[in-house]
């Protein structure tokens, strides 16, 4: 990697600050308010030994994230893609690695699918799903019960099978997949066989649905993209798996960290109990203060760039961190605090930002609006089954979370 | 007020539509944003800026 004139490589990198060990398990890494300050764009190494630069300052992030001449091409040289999981690389690798003019094309096929009154003519049926596994759960009062397994996993699960036209009944396959897709501890043998895995399920499911396409997603895409020759096979299952996969992990532990954070914070959940109204904003705030990608997104400089009166070159990786950026004070006013109303909530970058920002966030915004919401209606005594400090927190995964959530109530 | 859209570099994720709906819409076939009113009452103004900071293609300029 070639030196940069600001920070002459003498001696190796710091590796990306993860989720410490210890600490309040809500908080980022507590080197990234140093980094805000001090190096607001810094060198990293990367598990294999290659450097990219480190963002940890908002306006630096939006500004990266804002400017196409950061690549979002995997295939780019110096994308930093080492240490992050979850996709194949070049073959059919979904419209999020990809850059305009392709990117807008691809697209812009399934953008009407996640439209703000699409998702909000879906809330009763999210709703209803939702009331479902509450009833589930009740009949089960007294004994602990793992949230993430009763109630968070199957929200997303069940919404996006729905919208997907997924059979329900192969859910599970999905979610062991899809876990070791995104894991950073699994071998590299493992996610590929995974992978493989998923792609032999979803060919299969296409190709049922060219037979006869439903009233799905797949379906349209096949109907009015695949058999008019602007898509092929291979495109329409490259679909499937990236909206397969996006919407599954990334609301499930928004959901778990949640529920989670209101069991802690009494006063907060009996304010919101009391003002329903309240949770909209309370849903920005507390994706704000998760920011559940944990390292990334991820762009190539595709030409030497300034931000922030630092020189990043052409060729070089950068590493945005999501949860730095929302807590930046210079943009939220005591960003450690979790405040439901604050007023600037919504700026945050949990999406991401850009011509790449999360083309399901409405749905994903329903999902935790309501599964919040009913949590704090139906279970109003629910707490952690065990101390906090005993819940496995997901700092192994590209995507933070709990991996287990045991409650009683 | 007067408002502008870029709607080319449109990327359809909705937060217009959320902040400023009586503003913002979205076209059925893509999701595109379309303007309702360009020049919209007083009463509105904060939710349009808002909308504008907001958006991440940078699609609403706002004339003041
Ligand atoms: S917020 Fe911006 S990018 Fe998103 S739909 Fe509205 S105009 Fe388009």
């Amino acid at each position: 990697m070639t030196p940069s004139p600001a920070s002459p490589a003498t001696a190796a990198a710091p590796a990306l600050p993860v989720q410490p060990p210890q600490g309040c398990p809500f908080d980022p890494p507590a080197e990234f308010a140093r980094l805000r300050t001090e190096a607001p764009l810094s060198k990293i190494s990367l598990p294999d030994g290659t450097e990219a630069w480190l963002a940890t300052r908002y306006a630096d992030i939006r500004a990266i994230l804002g400017d196409t001449r950061f690549s979002s091409d995997t295939t780019r040289p110096g994308y930093p893609l080492s240490g992050m999981t979850g996709g194949a690389t070049t073959e059919h690798r979904g419209f999020i690695r990809m850059d305009p003019p392709e990117h807008t094309r691809l697209r812009r096929m399934v953008t009407r699918e996640f439209m703000v009154k699409r998702v909000e003519a879906m809330r009763p049926e999210i709703q209803r799903l939702t009331d479902e596994l509450c009833d589930a759960m009740e009949k089960r009062a007294g004994q602990d019960v793992d949230l993430i397994e009763a109630l968070a996993l199957p929200v997303p699960s069940l919404v996006i099978s729905l919208l997907l036209g997924v059979p329900y009944d192969d859910h599970e396959l999905f979610q062991r997949l899809t876990g070791t897709l995104l894991s950073r501890t699994v071998t590299d043998a493992e996610r590929e066989s995974a992978r493989a895995e998923l792609r032999a399920y979803l060919h299969q499911l296409v190709s049922a649905k060219e037979a006869a396409p439903g009233d799905d997603i797949l379906g349209r895409l096949i109907a009015e993209q695949q058999v008019p020759g602007e898509i092929t096979h291979d495109d329409v299952v490259a679909f499937a798996a990236l909206l397969l996969i996006a919407g599954h992990e990334t609301t499930a532990n928004m959901i778990g960290l949640s529920a989670l954070t209101l069991m802690r914070d009494r006063e907060t959940a009996d304010r919101l109990r009391a003002e329903p109204a309240l949770i909209r904003g309370a849903v920005e705030e507390l994706l704000r203060f998760h920011s559940i990608i944990r390292n990334g997104p991820r762009r190539a400089a595709t030409e030497d760039i300034e931000i922030g009166g630092q020189l990043i070159r052409a060729g070089e990786g950068v590493v945005v961190a999501v949860p730095s950026a929302n807590r930046d004070p210079e943009v939220f006013a005591d960003p450690d605090a979790l405040d439901v109303c604050r007023p600037n909530a919504q700026h945050h970058v949990a999406f991401g930002y850009g011509i790449h920002q999360c083309l399901g966030q409405a749905l994903a915004r329903v999902e935790l609006q309501v599964v919040i919401g009913t949590l704090l209606r139906r279970f109003p005594e629910m707490r952690p089954a065990v101390p906090v400090d005993e819940i496995p927190f997901r700092s192994d995964m590209a995507i933070y979370g709990c991996h287990t959530l045991p409650v009683t109530w | 007020m007067n408002i502008t859209l870029d709607a080319d570099k449109c990327c359809a994720a909705g937060q217009c539509v959320l902040i400023a709906p009586e503003v913002f819409d979205q076209r059925d076939e893509d999701g595109i944003v379309v303007l309702l009113d360009a020049a919209p009452p007083a009463d509105q103004h904060d939710a349009v800026r808002e909308a504008a900071a907001i958006c991440p293609a940078a699609v609403i300029k706002v004339d003041e």
